[in-house]
């Protein structure tokens, strides 16, 4: 990096310009990640529309308790990678390492239910394969369900790892704080793969419970 | 309003939005239910992206990107859907008779 004494990097005037080509390039990607996750959503739909409340029935084999506890763990990360970035920006680095680490042990907390989950799954023979006990309407679901949750986990094993990367950028503190631009493009990041859960969640697991 | 009071004001909004979404689930309310849990799902995106996400306080362009990266979901869903929610509107076209089957 050919970062200046004032933590400016080469073709950028100031740090607001950097900061504002940082947060655009952020959401380019993330534009291109909305639209490969749009893709598995909307094969979804056209399978939910043309098997109607077969499929809605199937997803009630999904386990609520666990889906809804998900949810409120995942809503609570957001809010505490939110007051990662705050801190950041204000440049208090002792309260942004804890609420990075709180954010990443939320993460971790989600994907432990979520495995707990996967094996219940199982042993009641949801895994789609030669072992799956249910209709071919009900194997449906549960691969467009262990495809969509899956790729959903593996965001959030990427975003553990990139919190944990941060950590480690605020405990060395090698630059001001609010110069970085990390903080702010992961916090993105963050919200984004929340944001897939948020439809995730009524989708695949309420989608039948009023049948 | 200070930043904090504001994520914690959304943050309550999403816990409570996602409590609304799982109650209305159990609900039976026939061709409703689908787009209101959508509806629901929309709110608290549009929560996490203007706040969470700062886009309410981004410069134009970011605002702009954010937006047409939801456009072109739409052009998607729309363009797919069109097709498969219209497939019942027309009767099978039955085959052409072969020129040999005519009757002279």
């Amino acid at each position: 990096m050919s970062d200046t004494r004032a933590g400016v990097a080469f073709p950028f005037d100031d740090p607001l310009q950097q900061r504002e080509a940082a947060t655009l390039g952020m959401w380019i990607f993330l534009a291109a990640e909305l639209i490969f996750f749009g893709g598995a959503f909307v094969c979804y739909a056209a399978a939910g529309y043309v098997h109607g409340a077969d499929f809605a029935r199937a997803s009630n084999r999904t386990t609520l308790p666990l889906g809804a506890t998900n949810t409120a763990v995942l809503l609570t990360s957001s809010w505490t990678m939110a007051l990662a970035v705050h801190s950041a920006h204000a440049g208090r680095r002792r309260t942004l390492l804890g609420f990075l680490l709180l954010t990443a042990a939320l993460g971790a907390l989600f994907l432990a239910l979520k495995g707990t989950e996967y094996v219940e799954d199982f042993h009641q023979g949801l895994l789609p394969g030669r072992d799956f006990r249910g209709s071919g309407v009900e194997r449906l679901f549960f691969s467009f369900y262990f495809v969509m949750t899956g790729i959903h986990a593996l965001h959030l094993v990427i975003g553990i790892a990139l919190l944990l990367a941060l950590a480690a950028i605020a405990w060395r503190g090698r630059r001001p704080l609010p110069m970085m631009n990390v903080f702010e493009n992961c916090g993105l990041y963050w919200h984004f793969v929340d944001i897939v859960w948020i439809f995730l969640f009524p989708l695949l697991y309420l989608r039948g419970r009023h049948v | 309003m200070k930043a904090t009071t504001i994520y914690w004001r959304v943050y309550v909004a999403l816990l409570a939005l996602a409590a609304a979404t799982t109650a209305v689930a159990f609900v039976n309310l026939g061709v409703l239910s689908a787009p209101l849990t959508l509806l629901i799902a929309a709110a608290k995106t549009l929560l996490v992206i203007l706040y969470f996400m700062h886009v309410r306080f981004s410069s134009a362009i970011t605002r702009l990107f954010a937006g047409v990266a939801f456009a072109f979901l739409a052009i998607l869903i729309a363009l797919t859907m069109s097709d498969v929610l219209t497939r019942g509107w027309l009767p099978p076209s039955t085959p052409p008779v072969p020129k040999s089957a005519r009757s002279p």
